[in-house]
This record gives C-alpha cells, sequence and structure tokens, in this order.
C-alpha cells in the first residue's frame, strides 16, 4: 500500500482531518472518502465541469486538483452552499425554467453560474455563454441553461 | 362501466398541455441526486479492464501472475474464466434477413478486434488498485492487419475479420419501388452528390456505471446500473449468466444522460455481473472517459451516394441512394447494427411526394468499435442526404430552397399516405411547419441580408430542413425478430391511504421529464392535484414489465398506459364513493382531490377520508362491496406500426472564408408531435436534441488511423458543443394528435437530433454557394470548409 498523508481542511463549514493517499484527487475524497456524492466526476482530465467546486473561495475543478493540495483549505460543494442558501435565486430559477435534465452536469453549472454572478450581476447572454463554456451540459442544449442565469440575475 | 363523459384535457386538475415544473429536479439541484455511482454497498469491490491496445491482433499468451499477487487483489480473470459464468450472444434479429454477426463474450478469447475490447478484468479493493494490478499484466500480442476503411472492407484483398463469414459483409438490404430508371431518364436535371458522415459518440456526461451485487444465500442477482431499459437488462443477465428473472433485479437509479447509448449490451457489463456471481459480493464498474471512447457504441459512419430526378418545373421526382456504413467488429446487442442503416435507406426523402426510389445498403464489419443505436437512429443521415440534395436539385432549376419545397412536400390531403419506402403516415403538417417557420425566421429580410452582406465579403448562409422521425413503435418492432424487447407499458395506480396515489410505471427517466409527464396524465384524469401524484420508475422489482424509454416512445405509449390505468382508478374511486354516499357513481366527479357532484361540483367527500373508509373501516361497506384501491393497466401501440411525426428546422450561420470557421447566428425548429402534455419540457428535449445534432454536425467525429486506432479518444481532443458557440434555439410547434390512442401524443426525444445537422449543413453550402464551393462531409470542421475553397488539401 502506498503511503499516506495526514490532511485537515474545512469542508462545507465543518473540520475534517483523514489521511490520504497522494495520489487521490479532491473530487474523489469528497465523493469516497466524506460521501459528498453531489459534486459528479464526468471526465477526471480538466475539461467537463462536472466536478466543479469551491476551494478558497474560487471555483476550480475538483478532478485537477490533489486532496492533499487541499490540506488547510476551506471547500465548499454543492450540498454546503445549497445548505446554506448560497445558490437559491439560480436553483429557482434552474427549476422554474427547466434548465436541467439529467442533472449531472447541474451542481457543476450551478457553481460557475454563481461565480459569474459574484463578478457581474447583469451579465450579456454572450457572457453568460463564455462564462458557462468550461462547463459541459449534453442534455439541455444550453439556451434553457442560459434564459435561467439571465432570470436570477434580474431577481433582486 | 363506459368511460365517463370528461376530457382530461379540459377540467379543474387538466395538467395536460401545461408547463409544470419537474417535481424531481430540486434533488438533482441541491446534490442529491441518487446516481449509480453515489449508492453505497457493503464490501463494495471495484473492476477495471485491461484493454485491447490493437485493433486487430492474436493474443498468444497472458502472464497475470504478478497481477493477482498486487496489493489488494481480489480476483483477476481471463476472458475464458468469464466464458465459463457467461453464455455468448449474438448480435442477430430474424427480421433482419441475412444479418450475420459472431458470438460476442464478456471479455476477449485468444484474439483482439478492436482497440478497446476488454481483455483481462482485475477485481481489487479500490479501482485504483484494480488499475494497478493491471500495469502488471504481461500479454504477448501478434497485430494481425486491421480493416479501418469501410470503403475497401469489402474488396478480395482486404483480410476477412471473421473467417467464417467469408467476407466482412454483415449485411445488406435493397429497397425499389416505383419507375426508377424510366424516372431518372425523363428528367430535366439529375443531380448526383456523395455525402459522409464521421462517427460521433454519446459523450453522456455520466459514463456508464453499474454495480452488480450477487448474494449468494438467496442465489439472486441485483444490478443497479446507469440504463434506459431495466427491463431489458434483466432478461438479459438471466438468460446469460443462468439465471431466471426471478432471480435478477436490474434498479436504474439517476441516469445522467443516455441518448440510446446506455441500451445495449457492453462485455465489461457483462463481465462485471459475471464477477460478483463469481465472488458473491458487490462488483462496481465506471467506465472513465476515456475507455468510454473506445467502448461506448460508437454511431453513423456512413458514406451515402445520392441520385435525385427533377422537372423543368422543380417537380422531385425520384431519388436513388447508396448506403454504406461501418459497424465495427460485431453487430451490437440485442437490437443489432443494422437498425441504423435500415432507417437511413427508408427515411430518405420521407417527406416528399416523389414516387420512384431505390435505396441500397451494404453494412461492413471493421476493427473499430462496434456503432449502433444512438438518439435519432438513422434520422440525421438520411435528413442531411434528403435536404441537400433537395437544395441541389432547387438551385438546378433556379428556385429558391423554400419553394422547391412547397412544390414537393407532401400535401394535406394526401393522408394516409404510404411512403415508397412503405412507411405509412397517418396525418402529418409539413406545409404548416414550413409556413410557420418561415414566418418565424423572417425568411425573405434574412435572404435580403444576405445579399448585402455578400457584398461586403461576409457570408452568411440559410439551411432548411424538414424531417418526420419514426416514434411509438409498435408491437411489431423487436420482438417480431425475436428480440426480448417489450413494445408494450405498464402501470401500477394505487390509493394510498392519504388520499394520494402512487403511480409506478415502466418507463424511464433521464431527464426527459418522464416521470413528471406521466403524473401529469395521471393527475388530471385522476382529477387530483399534480403534487398528489408520485411516480416511481426504474426498478424491475417495483414497476411493471415495458419497454422503458428509447425510440421516443415514452410520453406516448408510458402517457397512454397511464392514462388507462388512472381512467381504471377513477372508477374504482367512484364506485366506492357512490357506495359511500349512496349516490350513483356516475353522478360524481374527482376535482382537486376531493369527490364532487359531477353536476354543480358540490363537495361530497375528500379523497383522504374515502381512502380511509376503504383501508381501515371497510366494516361500514356493505359486506358484498370490495374497494380496488390498487389497478394495473398495460397497453401496446395498435392501428400502425409507427407514429410518425414531422416538423422542419432552420439554420442560419455565418462562414468566415479566411479561417474556415462557422458561427451559429440562430436556429429555429417547427415540430408536430401531436398533442403536447408539458410544452417546456418538449421543447428542452428539442433543443437538447438540435444540440446534439450540431455537434455532429461540427465537431463530434471519432477520428481513427489507418491502423484502426481512435485518435483522440479524451475529452480535450474530441469536441463537443459548448454553451459559448451555440445559438439561441426558437421551438414552436403544429399539433396534429395520433388519433389512434386517446392522449394523442407522440414521440418528440429525437426530433431535434433528426434535422438540425442538416440544417448547418444546407446552412453552411448555402454560404459557400457564391464561392462555387460545396462541403461534402460532416463534421463540418475548418479543414474541410477551407478545403472547399481551394485554400487547403483535403
Ligand atoms: S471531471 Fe473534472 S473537469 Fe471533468
Ligand atoms: S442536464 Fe444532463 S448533462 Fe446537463
Amino acid at each position: 500500500m502506498p503511503g499516506t498523508i495526514p490532511i485537515a481542511l474545512t469542508v462545507n463549514g465543518a473540520p475534517v482531518s483523514r489521511a490520504v493517499e497522494p495520489r487521490l484527487n479532491l473530487v474523489d475524497f469528497l465523493r469516497i472518502d466524506l460521501g459528498l456524492t453531489g459534486t459528479h466526476v464526468g471526465c477526471e482530465h480538466g475539461v467537463c465541469g462536472a466536478c466543479t467546486l469551491l476551494l478558497d473561495g474560487d471555483m476550480v475543478r475538483g478532478c485537477l486538483v490533489l486532496a492533499v493540495q487541499a490540506d488547510g483549505a476551506v471547500v465548499e460543494t454543492i450540498e454546503g452552499l445549497s445548505e446554506r442558501g448560497a445558490l437559491r435565486r439560480l436553483q429557482d430559477a434552474f427549476l422554474a425554467r427547466n434548465a436541467l435534465q439529467c442533472g449531472f452536469c447541474t451542481p457543476g453549472m450551478l457553481i460557475a453560474a454563481a461565480a459569474l454572478l459574484a463578478q457581474d450581476p447583469a451579465p450579456s447572454r454572450d457572457a453568460i455563454r463564455a462564462h458557462l463554456s468550461g462547463n459541459y451540459c449534453r442534455c439541455t442544449g444550453y439556451h434553457a441553461i442560459i434564459d435561467a442565469v439571465e432570470a436570477a440575475a434580474a431577481k433582486p | 362501466m363506459t368511460a365517463p363523459p370528461f376530457s382530461p384535457f379540459d377540467r379543474p386538475n387538466s395538467y395536460i398541455g401545461r408547463s409544470v415544473p419537474r417535481p424531481n429536479a430540486r434533488r438533482l439541484l441541491a446534490g442529491r441526486g441518487q446516481f449509480t455511482d453515489d449508492v453505497q454497498f457493503a464490501r463494495l469491490t471495484h473492476v477495471a479492464f485491461l484493454r485491447s491496445p490493437h485493433a486487430h491482433a492474436r493474443i498468444r499468451g497472458l502472464d497475470l501472475n504478478a497481477a493477482k499477487a498486487a496489493p489488494g487483489v481480489i480476483v483477476i480473470a481471463t476472458g475464458a474464466d468469464l466464458a465459463r459464468l457467461c453464455r455468448p450472444w449474438v448480435g442477430t434479429l430474424t427480421h433482419f434477413a441475412g444479418l450475420k454477426s459472431p458470438p460476442q463474450y464478456p471479455l476477449a478469447i485468444d484474439r483482439v478486434v478492436w482497440r478497446g475490447e476488454p481483455v483481462v478484468a482485475a477485481v481489487a479493493a479500490t479501482r485504483a488498485l484494480a488499475e494497478d494490478a493491471l500495469e502488471l499484466v504481461v500479454v504477448d500480442w501478434e497485430e494481425l492487419p486491421a480493416v479501418a476503411d469501410m470503403e475497401t472492407a469489402l474488396d478480395p484483398a482486404t483480410s476477412v475479420i471473421h473467417p467464417e463469414f467469408g467476407d466482412n459483409k454483415a449485411f445488406s438490404l435493397h429497397l425499389e419501388s416505383g419507375a426508377v430508371d424510366q424516372a431518372f431518364a425523363a428528367a430535366h436535371q439529375v443531380i448526383e452528390a456523395e455525402w459522409h458522415f464521421g462517427r460521433h459518440t454519446a459523450v453522456s456526461l455520466e459514463p456508464r456505471t453499474m454495480v452488480a451485487q450477487f448474494d449468494p444465500s438467496e442465489q439472486r442477482l441485483t444490478v443497479f446500473q446507469s440504463t434506459q431499459t431495466p427491463y431489458q437488462m434483466q432478461d438479459v443477465y438471466a438468460r446469460h449468466l443462468g439465471l431466471s428473472d426471478a432471480q435478477v433485479r436490474v434498479v436504474a437509479k439517476d441516469v445522467g444522460g443516455s441518448f440510446g447509448m446506455k441500451l445495449h449490451v457492453y462485455g465489461d457489463e457483462m463481465a462485471t455481473a459475471a464477477l460478483s456471481m463469481m465472488l458473491g459480493r458487490p462488483v462496481k464498474f465506471v467506465a472513465d472517459r476515456l475507455e468510454s471512447f473506445v467502448s461506448d457504441i460508437h454511431a453513423r459512419d456512413h458514406r451515402v451516394k445520392a441520385r435525385v430526378a427533377v422537372t423543368a418545373d422543380g417537380e422531385i421526382t425520384a431519388f436513388a441512394v447508396d448506403d454504406l456504413t461501418g459497424i465495427g467488429p460485431f453487430s451490437a446487442y440485442p437490437r443489432t447494427s443494422a437498425v441504423e442503416g435500415n432507417q437511413v435507406i427508408r427515411l430518405i426523402g420521407g417527406p416528399y411526394r416523389h414516387r420512384h426510389y431505390r435505396a441500397d445498403l451494404k453494412v461492413v464489419f471493421q476493427n473499430k468499435n462496434i456503432m449502433s443505436q444512438y438518439r435519432a437512429v438513422g434520422h440525421p443521415i438520411a435528413c442531411a442526404v434528403t435536404e441537400a440534395m433537395v437544395d441541389l436539385a432547387a438551385a438546378s432549376v433556379g428556385l429558391d430552397p423554400v419553394e422547391l419545397r412547397r412544390r414537393n412536400m407532401l400535401t394535406d390531403d394526401m393522408y394516409p399516405y404510404t411512403s415508397p419506402t412503405g412507411f405509412v403516415f397517418e396525418r402529418l403538417s409539413h406545409h404548416q411547419c414550413l409556413d410557420r417557420l418561415v414566418g418565424h425566421m423572417d425568411y425573405e429580410s434574412l435572404r435580403a441580408e444576405q445579399e448585402r452582406l455578400r457584398r461586403h465579403g461576409v457570408f452568411r448562409g440559410i439551411g432548411i430542413a424538414a424531417y418526420i422521425e419514426i416514434t411509438n413503435p409498435g408491437p411489431a418492432f423487436y420482438g417480431v425478430g425475436g428480440a426480448r424487447i417489450s413494445a408494450q407499458d405498464g402501470c401500477i395506480l394505487k390509493l394510498e391511504p392519504s388520499g394520494q396515489v402512487r403511480c409506478l410505471v415502466s418507463v424511464t427517466e433521464q431527464g426527459q421529464g418522464t416521470e413528471t409527464a406521466m403524473a401529469q396524465v395521471a393527475a388530471s384524469v385522476l382529477g387530483i392535484p399534480l403534487d398528489a401524484v408520485r411516480v416511481v420508475t426504474g426498478d424491475t422489482e417495483v414497476t411493471p414489465h415495458g419497454g422503458a424509454t428509447w425510440a421516443s416512445r415514452g410520453a406516448g405509449i408510458g402517457g397512454e398506459t397511464v392514462l388507462r390505468a388512472a381512467r381504471a382508478l377513477r372508477d374504482n374511486i367512484l364506485a366506492l364513493a357512490g357506495t359511500i354516499l349512496q349516490a350513483h357513481a356516475d353522478t360524481l366527479d374527482i376535482r382537486d382531490g376531493l369527490i364532487v357532484d359531477a353536476d354543480g361540483g358540490r363537495e361530497r367527500m375528500a379523497l383522504a377520508e374515502l381512502a380511509r373508509i376503504a383501508f381501515f373501516r371497510p366494516d361500514t361497506l356493505p359486506p358484498d362491496f370490495q374497494p380496488e384501491m390498487t389497478v394495473a393497466r398495460h397497453h401496446v401501440p395498435r392501428g400502425q406500426p409507427f407514429a410518425f411525426t414531422n416538423g422542419i428546422q432552420a439554420a442560419h450561420v455565418e462562414v468566415e472564408i479566411e479561417t474556415g470557421f462557422i458561427k451559429l447566428l440562430k436556429h429555429w425548429v417547427v415540430d408536430d408531435c401531436g398533442r403536447v402534455i408539458n410544452p417546456q419540457l418538449v421543447d428542452e428535449q428539442i433543443r437538447g436534441g438540435v444540440v446534439q445534432g450540431i455537434g455532429a454536425a461540427l465537431f463530434e467525429e471519432c477520428i481513427y488511423g489507418a491502423d484502426g486506432q481512435m485518435q483522440n479518444g479524451t475529452l480535450a481532443d474530441y469536441l463537443v458543443p459548448m454553451a459559448g458557440e451555440m445559438p439561441d434555439i426558437v421551438v414552436d410547434h403544429v399539433s396534429t394528435p395520433t388519433v389512434y390512442s386517446e392522449l394523442g401524443a407522440k414521440g418528440v426525444g429525437e426530433a431535434g437530433t433528426a434535422a438540425s445537422a442538416a440544417a448547418v449543413l444546407n446552412a453552411v453550402n448555402d454560404a459557400l454557394r457564391p464561392l462555387g464551393a460545396r462541403v461534402t462531409t460532416i463534421p463540418l470542421t475548418p479543414d474541410r470548409v477551407l478545403a472547399a475553397l481551394g485554400k487547403l488539401d483535403a
């Protein structure tokens, strides 16, 4: 068995410490070790955005970060963000506009959209499209997602 | 009791035709979905597969010793090991006469026939340890010549992949109708062209995933699987693993996209099930993205030579086509790989009035990944060939493409109409759809703008593509050829003690909104609020046996099944209400969850009260009265082999002639899927389908070398549509309900994909026309556009 390395971090507001293999990536750590299965794995090579999460407040791809790199960091996933209501406007808009089908891309898409709205509270459709281009969706054709983000931005 | 005189479409609780949100979307939005990989199991093991690095090779020897000794390994299994546990399968069906395919085993034995074929399985405590062990497997390969190019697959000089068949031909079919040679001889213009369609693949964002759990104490196999078709898979596991279907349960949790890809039988999945029987423990298999590219079925791969005959006034009199398609080394099981080509040649020319038609189909084996059904099976090829030829026909006689279509599309007075390929169209709405489309586009202004911009060196194009879609396949679709794939669906409806209703239905959900649509039908017919219906799908232990969701059948067939069950439960509820209230059942009605007087609507009792009496106080009922609060109904579509739908799409593009880049400006769809249960769900099915078709049109291609190696099998190299490059998509409807069901709903899942590539192809060629260029291969990559413009070697 390869050796393990102890890490301590904050996940969704709670302290977590574990010993992990150096090769374990952050999304597998969250999913397998912590049971936070809301963050998805679509490619494991940094393209699809299904594994999008927040690391020290920045949007990152959980498949490109090793768990050991998150030592000392603050991680937020779809579960934590949902529970503290940080995505409510977007979630309501996605529901109303049916901006999800299978829902596999959705957690990553919501986090990416929230990151955009944090920078630019009233983005144009083109800006939304450009910003979400790192998050693949195979089901919706994107149009409804763009509508939903626009609608969420327009809400107070 | 005769059907009560009400319509579920216009009464209180009429949810049919309304855009209600999906109740199951909330948990997906909160990260509380339950995809197969999210389910927890005790004593779980993980399997990884060593896959062939060669397109064609003999396995001279395997050294597994180091792998078996690797940390965490539970078992290392070979093709021979698993062949003892799993009967092979053959991807043929008797209604495709002459279709050949050899037996297929979970893992390769002695020889591999495509790069990516699974060869050795390692089961270990974690996926990473299983992969570590596979690194230690030593295979002694003897490379064999690979058949990659379908064009030369039938040449005598080409090696034969399956020597027992004598050649590389899997299937061929000839269709002939009318007097084709005379029609071409008499034509004012005969246009010929050759079109190429690359291979692409589904890239469901959630890869193929399953956990097989065999319990030796009960001799029962439970498979949690990301699949569209749990019932089909239950039957497959039972038959091939030597179990009865009573010993097998298949559960589809949330499915992260499927698009036809997750309904085929894959060797790695059969191996996973067999391994769990070998070990008596749960075994998980998750295809990683790299193995998805070389093992999920691929789609399309066609070369079509087409001819069209046109009279001087623009009447199309004949089509003749020759379709060559490569399916890899096997015909997929259990649906075969012949359906794609068969549908291509039967759908070509579909919207038009010509009476002379000839088609030749050749389906060949290659040393590439298996090709089989994927969303819109055959439709995009048929539509692109037809519509591209129609545009060429229009240009040849100097007519606008819209005008030529007007002159040739089937008209309203022609139905029911039998096409030259034998399809019967109950009633289609081509002209209404075309008129609506032209209106939405403001076609004349777009043409004027196009003219104006050309003078400034800006090349925009407008492409139109009419389509027909095969939906709601009837009882003779697969079963007639020997496949144990159901054409019917079933529904159990239960009134619960709370007065709410549980609906267990055999159609399945992959995000289309199946569960919502079924709830809408049940609530509308029963007269209860939508949130009083809970829909359960995708568990063979719980839901009735049925076809599930494929071929655009969920809403039409599943919806009708639920309608019938709901009507039966309603009758039973009213019979009980009549007994309790000492009234005639037909003087009562259910509205908003209350029993009311049918006349006047006076409230008589709540459903919850009725349920309380039925379940807990039957002592208060007459001794000879038995309340029946659970009903089951099945429905098989009858009266016609398919419910054909139709529609039309248009694409507006700009081609940058210096770079070959194509910018999509806008896309329009007018679709007619009959009665629409939930407009928003339908529109989003169409939009999602359009974008998948655009992916095929512009980006998606499994690129193979002459050695049969796939060269772009990563998500960084294989391009799929991203938000930034997709257009807004305008969707509108014409509604021509089918009379063969009460609901009148036809399918819609594939309509978007059927015609969007054709519309984009035509738009790009429309943009290039003044430059004398034409692209004939999709995807329409910048290289191909530049080559067509003579700026780059092809
Ligand atoms: S799984 Fe991380 S980007 Fe695809
Ligand atoms: S909803 Fe299925 S991938 Fe986006």
